[in-house]
């Protein structure tokens, strides 16, 4: 069931849009940031890292819309995201999506 | 998108010691983040900021951060934030330790410094076990769980630590997951700003020790069962937000009061005593 509509005034708003940052060797590959991006942005690559996991790849760099939530959730502080524009706009759970 | 450049927590962290200890999947990275987060949008000053552990994984926590830090005794915690406390009434004080640490070793510091209502700050990574030392059970475990010292399932009741922190007096009492990261950020900020004793319990993901053994899988199937299984009920009476293995993990805010602190109540004793003598 969804709870809310398309807010009437959505034309006057502009999406944000993030560029990832992805400081490889830190990653542990637990793929929190990869399950719980709500635009499904991320996906695990094929590549190791000097620990011999595979660290995620950006896979839909259009769709990101800065929100930093694989920012905040990555427990090894190795993905981060600045925006191209004006604030983020979602800021939502994870688990509300 | 572009590799190996500074993240900005790095202001935050002892970034020479990354990577940090803790397992892949493990919870405690994404906890440690939204406390980093809080302390960031709180406005405090951090050279006024200390943080304090106790032992285990989670009381590695300090050992991580660049703000003045002091990884103390098992159990010993709250014992040192409160002398920390009184001793420099303006610095805002972060315990940051496990379930074990906290509620087994140092059970008793909790409940008398909650009663005190001493003006700090507690956060308890409640993963159902004593991780550091091989997964043994603890008072949080839940019934039934196997663990290394209960390989035929644990036969004593757990805490409800929310319950505890309440009944203890304490003014400020929630529960939220490592999955429900703004909310915790929100919630770890709300209570450093707040005066008085407050408890922060995060139910947090522990692959390597609880949940291998109690076959809950990798530390993201844990976060999914979060997703799944928590149920937000603000303000209800914490004795209904008991966990149990495999059931519906109740979060959100269940006390958030005003009383005065110890050091509010504290009579100028110097005083009374020197106009006794005359
Ligand atoms: C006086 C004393 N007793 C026992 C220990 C061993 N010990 C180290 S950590 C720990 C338990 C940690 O459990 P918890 O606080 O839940 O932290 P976790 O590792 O789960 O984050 C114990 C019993 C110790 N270091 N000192
Ligand atoms: S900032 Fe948000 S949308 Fe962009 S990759 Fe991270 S989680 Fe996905
Ligand atoms: S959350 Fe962090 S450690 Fe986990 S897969 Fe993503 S980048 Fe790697
Ligand atoms: S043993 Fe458990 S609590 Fe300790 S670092 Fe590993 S997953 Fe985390
Ligand atoms: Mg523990």
């Amino acid at each position: 069931m969804d709870y809310w509509r398309k807010p009437l005034d959505i034309d006057k708003y502009e999406i944000t849009h993030g560029a990832i940052h992805i400081i490889i060797d830190r990653c542990k590959g637990c793929n929190f940031c990869i399950e719980f991006c709500p635009k499904k942005v991320l996906e695990v690559s094929n590549e190791f890292n000097v620990k011999g996991y595979h660290p995620p790849m950006v896979a839909d760099q259009a769709g990101c819309v800065a929100c930093k939530l694989c920012e905040l959730i990555c427990p090894e502080f190795a993905i981060y995201v600045t925006e191209d524009k004006h604030m983020a706009i979602s800021k939502k759970e994870p688990h509300e999506d | 998108m572009s590799q190996n450049d500074i993240h900005p927590m790095d202001k935050l962290i002892r970034a020479d010691r990354m990577p940090h200890i803790w397992c892949s999947g493990c919870g405690l990275g994404t906890n440690f983040s939204c406390f980093l987060s809080a302390l960031d949008q709180s406005g405090l000053d951090i050279d006024k900021c200390v943080i304090v552990s106790g032992i285990g994984c989670t009381g590695r926590i300090p050992g991580y951060t660049n703000i003045d830090s002091y990884h103390t005794t098992h159990g010993r915690a709250i014992p040192f934030a409160t002398g920390l406390k009184l001793a420099n009434p303006e610095l805002t004080v972060i315990v940051f330790s496990g379930d074990g640490d906290l509620f087994a070793i140092g059970g008793n510091h909790f409940i008398h410094a909650a009663r005190r209502n001493v003006d700090i700050n507690i956060i308890c990574v409640n993963n159902f076990n004593y991780g550091m030392t091989g997964g043994q059970f603890g008072p949080t475990t839940p019934l039934d769980a196997i663990t290394t010292t209960s390989p035929y399932g644990n036969y004593e009741h757990p805490f409800n630590l929310v319950q505890v922190a309440a009944g203890s007096g304490a003014v400020y009492v929630v529960r939220w997951t490592s999955l429900h990261v703004r909310r915790l950020t929100n919630s770890i900020k709300e209570a450093l700003l707040k005066k008085g004793f407050t408890f922060i319990e995060i139910i947090s993901p522990c692959p390597t020790s609880f949940g291998r053994r109690n076959k809950l899988g990798d530390g993201l199937d844990e976060m999914k069962y979060y997703q799944k299984y928590s149920v937000i009920r603000h303000g209800i009476d914490p004795k209904d937000a008991d966990l149990c293995l495999n059931g519906k993990i109740v979060v959100g805010k269940f006390i958030d009061v005003d009383k005065p602190t110890f050091l509010d109540n504290q009579p100028d004793l110097v005083s009374m005593a020197e106009k006794n003598k005359k």
